[in-house]
């Protein structure tokens, strides 16, 4: 009798806690919500997006540039990034001997490990004095590109480690089968490996950007945060990377802590874009890392 | 010609790959090598003092961030480890629908916690523990809304762990007529302990890097807090103080050496107990 | 396996120890609300310019009253406000005058200023320009004159550097320097904390920046304004023009030790310590 009862208390308090993960996502949708209807309401839902002026002053919320912002930012660290994730990847799965990689996997994930704080304070003192020495007119250091090097790292771990698995998962036989056609390890690589791994790859891409826009105490340290729309300094339209810029998450770190009324609420308002932003790259990272999955066994 | 293209790619991607190492070498080693330069044993034993100075060491940071992880931590295993069981014990092995809507409403909160970007937690803490509640900025708030942040990595690895346990152990214990929580606690938990206390590293792991969360639960005082309801301030919190707010970049640096080690520190007892595992399984 | 509830359970009692000595000193507060309401251990939330000013003044208050404790926290002075008025702080910190608003929102609260601050204007240690009149200071910072050489300085661009929106000492210089219907160039470098101003002020070639006097050292140079220079004696002699108050916020009139600790900042020892922190005494 009493181990029945212990039975039904100890699943209805695990069931409980099964359900946390969730009540805490609707938590967050509600309150995030609930916090920017008063923006929404009064400054409109468009006229917030598309508005390129930012002055909670002179009330006016636009949070435009911070899309940019956040934006460009990731597409820097993308093609920073993604490429040397990418490589690592396939050094790990394919290339590296297995001491090797024993040595390189452990330094990959201790890049996850590392605080972003100390990204920052890496940015701060080292990467923007040196791009401050990029001889352009109005360039400081702090801005995009200093950001975008600071956030290619930073994603490196999430890009590589899923890839990697990614690549591993393939089963080994394609491999030796393609090996026993007489192809080279690199074109069994090439033209078996990756292809098979194709969209788990693409998955962890998009893992990494949305790990970058959700980043917050490192980019405002190195990126400048003036709230402008980020504009080429010169007529190479690269030197764009050399303009501050804000990010969405930046938005909302630098200025909560000072904001009342329907200014907190504009921050909100940018929580929510912001998580609505990276539901949807994270939802696009999932929905192709099951279609690969389900791919493969129907191969 | 096809082994030429052969060696010339890979050669590309051993360069990929030792350039990882030494950009993690370069940021972990400026860090460490110039912020150890600057610690003297009372760095330690000491509080930070004197405003805007930066003076003293990082002992009330230390302490802070320990009351952080601990908390945290009480708030997140249960409810981590909890889900984790209930998930792989028994919602898989139930066939009923209600189980199965729970499951997949449980693996989407998970899933999508995953992704939610820490400041989204830390505006959420402060709408509502700090604002809502009236929890202030404290221990308490920080430590709830932390605990979001690591709830879903202590429930992934909790899941990992109960699965890779056979299932052979399952169906002896219930064949002698042990209920299923009996071979839950008994025969399944014993087993799958490394593999959860791995989460639980993690998610300290998290607490004791995380600057965003807390930087707006948290509050940023200095001082060694006395109680759930004072703020205070992690090492993470620190360097960032330290970093924007005052002339102690040394500090700053310093404080930083010592939050790398930690977490090289953590990352070799995760590999450690992950070792051990395997070896175990084997 | 017992193992597992150790964590969890030395969290509890961690957080229980901690707790323990400032309840009994308080006789018997019920509970963990008990904790906001503690005799000898007030908060303070508030402005991050004020902040350092007040974590000094704390430590010498509690040098003399060893058993008290007050808790600094920092915020913005809006928080500050906010937070005293909801009464989950003790004493707020605010850079800058209280709003209409503010005292319409929370008519219980009571404004303490316990020093006065000047802003000066700073720059990169490579500008060669000393000294700048007003109306030139509005249109550097308004973007109206975007390089040196029209102030008579070399053939550089000016970078300027900023607070956010919000910050007490970007309001109070915008209010003073800026006026009504001028704003500040969108192009600034916007830095969340008065040392990260001075940071970035001091290592960007061409930066000028406004920076609180408490924050001014050897790492910026300072621009006196229509030839006055920022001093604390220029500012008590009326002749500086940008300062604004640093105040104390309680809800009521402040009791215990709340009440001691502003008497023993407003009284000589605190005012000297005001004045070693080079903010300027009221008193």
């Amino acid at each position: 009798m009493k181990k029945k009862r212990v039975e039904g208390v100890m699943k209805t308090v695990l069931l409980i806690s099964a359900l946390s993960s969730v009540t805490i996502v609707l938590l967050i949708g509600f309150f995030t919500v609930k916090e920017s209807l008063p923006a929404f309401r009064s400054i409109g839902c468009w006229s917030m997006l598309s508005g390129k002026v930012w002055r909670p002053g002179q009330e006016s919320y636009g949070i435009m540039a911070m899309i940019a912002g956040s934006g460009l930012v990731t597409l820097g660290a993308a093609v920073i990034g993604v490429p040397l994730a990418l490589g690592c990847a396939v050094f790990l799965a394919e290339v590296a001997p297995g001491w090797v990689a024993g040595l390189v996997r452990p330094s990959v994930e201790l890049l996850a490990g590392i605080p972003s704080v100390v990204y920052g304070l890496f940015g701060m003192v080292v990467l923007v004095p040196a791009i401050r020495g990029i001889p352009v007119p109005g360039n400081t250091g702090f801005g995009l590109l200093s950001a975008s090097i600071v956030l290619a790292v930073m994603i490196l771990p999430t890009i590589a480690g899923v890839a990697e698995t990614a690549l591993r998962s393939v089963p080994r036989s394609y491999y030796n089968g393609s090996l026993a056609l007489g192809a080279t390890r690199w074109e069994t690589v090439r033209r078996v490996t990756i292809p098979a791994a194709r969209s788990g790859i693409l998955s962890a891409v998009v893992l990494g950007l949305g790990r970058a826009l959700g980043e917050t105490i490192a980019m405002i340290m190195v990126i400048g945060n003036s709230v402008v729309m980020p504009e080429p300094l010169t007529d190479n339209p690269l030197s764009v990377f050399l303009s501050r810029a804000r990010t969405l998450t930046g938005n909302i770190a630098v200025e909560i802590s000072y904001a009342t009324g329907l200014h907190e609420s504009a921050l909100f308002a940018t929580g929510t874009v912001l998580f609505i932003l990276i539901m949807v790259v994270n939802f696009s990272a999932r929905t192709l890392l099951k279609a690969g999955a389900g791919g493969e066994v129907s191969r | 010609m096809r082994k030429f293209t052969q060696s010339m790619f890979f050669s590309v991607f051993w360069l990929t790959g030792i350039a990882a190492v030494l950009v993690m070498l370069s940021v972990a080693g400026y860090v460490v090598v110039k912020g150890f330069s600057r610690i003297t044993p009372d760095f330690f034993t000491t509080s930070p003092r004197g405003g805007l100075s930066g003076e003293g060491g990082i002992l009330s940071t230390i302490i802070t961030t320990v009351y952080l992880v601990l908390l945290t931590l009480a708030v997140a295993t249960p409810l981590g480890v909890g889900a984790g069981i209930y998930l792989v014990e028994y919602a898989d092995q139930s066939r009923s629908p209600l189980a199965a809507r729970i499951t997949s409403a449980a693996r989407f909160g998970v899933e999508t916690l995953a992704g939610v970007p820490s400041i989204i937690f830390g505006l959420f803490g402060y709408a509502l523990f700090v604002t809502a509640l009236k929890l202030g900025f404290s221990l308490a708030s920080a430590s709830l809304a932390g605990a979001c942040l690591i709830i879903p990595v202590i429930i992934r690895t909790t899941e990992e762990a109960l699965k890779s346990v056979p299932d052979s152990y399952r169906e002896g214990s219930l064949a002698l007529g042990a209920s299923r929580w009996e071979t839950v606690w008994k025969v399944v938990l014993p087993p799958a302990f490394p593999g959860i206390t791995t989460g639980i590293v993690l998610g300290a792991g998290r607490i004791v890097s995380e600057t965003a969360i807390f930087f707006v639960t948290l509050g940023g005082s200095y001082r060694t807090p006395s109680s759930l309801m004072s703020g205070g301030r992690s090492m993470a919190l620190h360097v960032y103080y330290l970093a924007m707010e005052t002339r102690a970049f040394d500090k700053a640096m310093a404080t930083a050496a010592v939050l790398v080690v930690l977490v090289v520190v953590m990352n070799l007892s995760i590999n450690m107990i992950s070792r051990r595992i395997s070896r175990n399984a084997r | 396996m017992r193992r597992i509830l150790i964590i969890p359970a030395a969290a509890l009692l961690m957080a229980a120890a901690c707790g323990v000595p400032q309840e009994t000193a308080s006789e018997g507060e019920a509970g963990g609300a008990a904790a906001a309401v503690l005799e000898d251990e007030i908060s303070v939330v508030g402005s991050t310019t004020v902040q350092p000013l007040a974590e000094v003044l704390g430590e010498a208050f509690e040098v003399i009253h060893p058993g008290v404790v007050i808790v600094v926290g920092g915020g913005g002075s809006s928080v500050g406000v906010k937070s005293v008025g909801e009464g989950s702080a003790h004493i707020g910190m605010a850079s800058r005058a209280i709003k209409p608003s503010e005292f319409e929102e929370f008519p219980g609260i009571v404004v303490h200023t316990i020093a006065n601050d000047g802003i000066a204007i700073v720059a990169d240690p490579g500008v060669t320009v000393d000294d700048l009149t007003l109306e030139q200071c509005r249109d550097i910072f308004s973007g109206a004159i975007t390089n040196w050489n029209r102030v008579g300085g070399p053939d550089m661009e000016i970078v300027v550097v900023s607070r956010e929106e919000g910050s007490g000492t970007r309001g109070a210089f915008e209010e003073l320097v800026l006026g009504d219907g001028v704003l500040m160039a969108e192009s600034a470098i916007l830095q969340p904390s008065n040392g990260a101003v001075r940071t970035t002020c001091g290592t960007t070639p061409g930066a000028v920046a406004y920076l609180s006097f408490g924050y001014l050292d050897e790492s910026v140079k300072t621009i006196s304004i229509d030839g006055v220079d920022p001093t604390p004696e220029n500012v008590a002699a009326g002749s500086y023009p940008v300062s604004r108050p640093l105040n104390m916020i309680t809800l009521g009139e402040p009791e215990g030790v709340a009440a001691a600790w502003i008497e023993f900042i407003l009284g000589e020892d605190g005012q000297a310590i005001v004045a070693a922190e080079h903010y300027l005494p009221v008193n």
